[in-house]
């Protein structure tokens, strides 16, 4: 697969404040890449640089191979589908998917033939002559779609459009979003704050945070080669410990030195240590690596989730076995299961659970939702 | 439940007695004084007189039509301008809006007079001799100056309204600015259109005041010839030509309502 678009040295600000900082970034041909991030990490601005509805500061905007970045967004080969959807409130459905043919002049034959297609694709026919005001948001994402790819852009960008749908439809629209970037076989760039709707749907994810780049890679590599205690704890849960690096495949963590398969740290060297809860086997204290004493415990279906305090520093642990409060207990980690990290600017600020509460964190969850 | 309608009554009483006395009483007023004679025996010699003042009606449309196209040309860039600029200014450009309707029509338009007559300020300070006032281009003027922020504040407020993404919207499916502009945010600012141009058309067709002193007395438009009906005392006259202008500025309200109709808003009448 080629490269379809690079950013080569993109910087913005906006009265003075930096919002990206030199983002090198390259999408191939046909692929599903999601820009990833919490709210305020520069994503959505880099989305719309690429559309044309923002102009960078500094650096270059390609698209196959030609510089676009004057390009105004009307000239570009790339369609949009806007978070609030942006539907036309004048025209009805038939006529907002017609939109960008009738701009095109394209015989009435045809724009029929293509925009009952498109209906059909989005699962909508029958809608034709419905006012979009009286669409349901599941529905007028689904004409936002068939509008935005009815004219067979290289490109589609997605700027969290599945943010105002319900739980449910939002699963159902993933996969629908899924499976017609594979049936069209173009690219999609899509914009979220959610980690598991991103590693769900993309061939590719570009982890961001304060305007940079943190980290490119596919879903799973995201997932079990985090780059920093910023990515590991975004994606994911994680438990962040301080560590030592002895030599290849040995580090030493909380007083007890762990096999682990990480290679090419200097000899001593400080780093970050991730463990993901659901790598800790709970075993007997006698056989433990490490002991801790567990402080809280929460059923979560699957799981139970464990909190439990080592030396003063709390982990998470997901066991599908009961284990009582106040109980202590031993913790088995396998070598594969350690994650080795070099130490950031992120250092320390992530991966403690001794402030943890899902109420917080279902809290924070919706301030994001609202600042967009 | 009872309790709730009794008190709603009471708090809508005094609202409805001044509806009663000022708007409906009137009107049937009007409409008693348009069929009857001097004597107040019913009579259709009102509404058959009618056809001697087709011609001033004719008059009164085609200028206040004039100035309502022409408030509209220059309106709508304003508006459009006003509603695109930063909220700081919108507020400055709309406080110069007002400024002038602070001041009372007579006087606006006694100032228009003093400025452009044949002898007036324009002349004398550029030391010319042009001659304007008892023009048709004078009347069209002052109806102009006088009702343009009846044009402009409409359709500000329906053109703020209108959800940022639109222009980015129709920018992305492929439209130039110039296309943007006429295939989505002019017909999206239709309501606001609507509003304005009634608001500048009904005050303009029935004007009196700016006829008489822009039009220097040489012609009549409509309102000047009830207004003289009712001061020479020919009331019943009068009530039929101020009927029949009332059905004809609802008629044509509701045809441009239709026009309009699924646009949320509408006007107000």
């Amino acid at each position: 697969m080629s490269k379809l678009i690079e950013l080569k040295g993109i910087s913005k600000s906006y009265d003075g404040e930096k919002v990206l900082e030199g983002i090198n970034l390259y999408i191939r041909d046909k692929e599903f890449i999601t820009l990833l991030g919490p709210s305020g990490c520069g994503k959505t601005t880099t989305l719309r640089i690429i559309g044309g509805f923002e102009t960078a500061d500094e650096g270059q905007l390609y698209f196959d191979g030609a510089e676009i970045s004057d390009v105004p967004a009307y000239k570009r080969p790339i369609n949009t589908v806007f978070q609030k959807y942006a539907l036309f409130p004048h025209l009805n459905v038939y006529e907002n998917i017609a939109f960008p043919l009738r701009l095109k002049k394209t015989p009435e034959a045809e724009i029929r033939e293509r925009v009952t297609e498109m209906l059909k694709m989005v699962a909508l026919s029958g809608f034709e002559n419905k006012s979009v005001s009286t669409l349901s948001g599941g529905q007028q994402q689904r004409v936002a779609i068939a509008r935005a790819l009815i004219s067979h852009p290289r490109v589609l960008l997605l700027d969290e459009p599945l943010g105002a749908l319900d739980l449910k439809l939002r699963k159902d629209m993933q996969n629908e979003l899924k499976s017609i970037q594979k049936a069209i076989g173009i690219t999609f760039i899509y914009v979220t704050h959610d980690q598991e709707e991103a590693l769900s749907m993309s061939d590719t994810i570009v982890v961001m945070a304060d305007g940079e780049i943190q980290q490119i890679g596919t879903p799973t590599d995201i997932y079990n080669e985090p780059k920093n205690a910023f990515v590991a704890d975004f994606i994911g849960e994680s438990n962040i410990i301080d560590g030592v690096m002895l030599e290849d495949r040995k580090v030493r963590l909380e007083g007890h030195t762990f096999d682990c398969l990480d290679e090419g740290f200097g000899r001593g060297e400080p780093v970050d240590v991730v463990i993901r809860p659901e790598d800790v086997d709970v075993v007997k204290p006698e056989a433990g690596m490490l002991t801790g004493q567990v402080t809280a415990v929460t059923f979560k279906g699957v799981h139970y989730e464990i909190i439990v305090d080592i030396g003063g520093f709390k982990w998470m642990i997901q066991s599908t076995d009961y284990v009582a409060p106040e109980a202590t207990i031993g913790l088995y980690i396998e070598p594969d299961a350690i994650h080795v990290m070099k130490k950031s600017k992120y250092s320390g600020k992530f991966g403690d659970y001794s402030s943890f509460s899902d109420e917080l964190d279902q809290l924070s969850d919706a301030d994001a939702a609202e600042e967009f | 439940m009872k309790k709730k309608s009794l008190m709603r009554s009471i708090a809508a009483a005094p609202h409805i007695f001044w509806a009663v006395l000022f708007i409906v009483l009137p009107l049937i007023i009007v409409g008693v004084y348009a069929f009857t004679d001097a004597e107040g025996n019913f009579s259709l010699a009102n509404i058959a007189a009618l056809t001697d003042y087709v011609p001033i009606f004719w008059l009164s449309l085609e200028l206040s039509v004039i100035a309502t196209a022409v408030c509209l040309v220059i309106g709508y860039p304003l508006a459009y301008i006003i509603a695109k600029s930063s909220p700081r200014a919108q507020k400055i450009f709309i406080m110069l809006l007002m400024l002038p309707m602070w001041t009372n029509l007579l006087i606006r338009t006694y100032s228009i007079m003093a400025i452009l007559d044949d002898g007036g300020f324009l002349n004398t300070l550029l030391n010319t001799s042009f001659h304007i006032v008892g023009t048709k281009g004078a009347v069209i003027f002052g109806m102009v100056y006088d009702f343009l922020p009846y044009m402009v504040l409409p359709i500000y407020t329906c053109v703020s309204k209108i959800d940022k993404h639109m222009w980015e919207a129709a920018s992305d499916l492929g439209c130039s600015p110039v296309k943007t502009m006429l295939k989505v945010i002019f017909p999206l600012s239709m309501s606001g259109i609507i509003s304005g141009v009634t608001m500048v058309l009904v005050p303009s067709i029935s004007t009196f005041y700016i006829s008489q002193k822009l039009g220097g007395g040489t012609f009549e438009l409509i309102g000047d010839t009830i207004e003289r009906q009712f001061v020479t005392g020919a009331l019943n006259v009068g009530a039929a030509i101020s009927l029949v202008m009332m059905v004809l500025i609802l008629i044509s309200i509701t045809v441009m309502n239709r026009f309009s109709e699924g646009d949320e808003g509408g006007i107000i009448v």
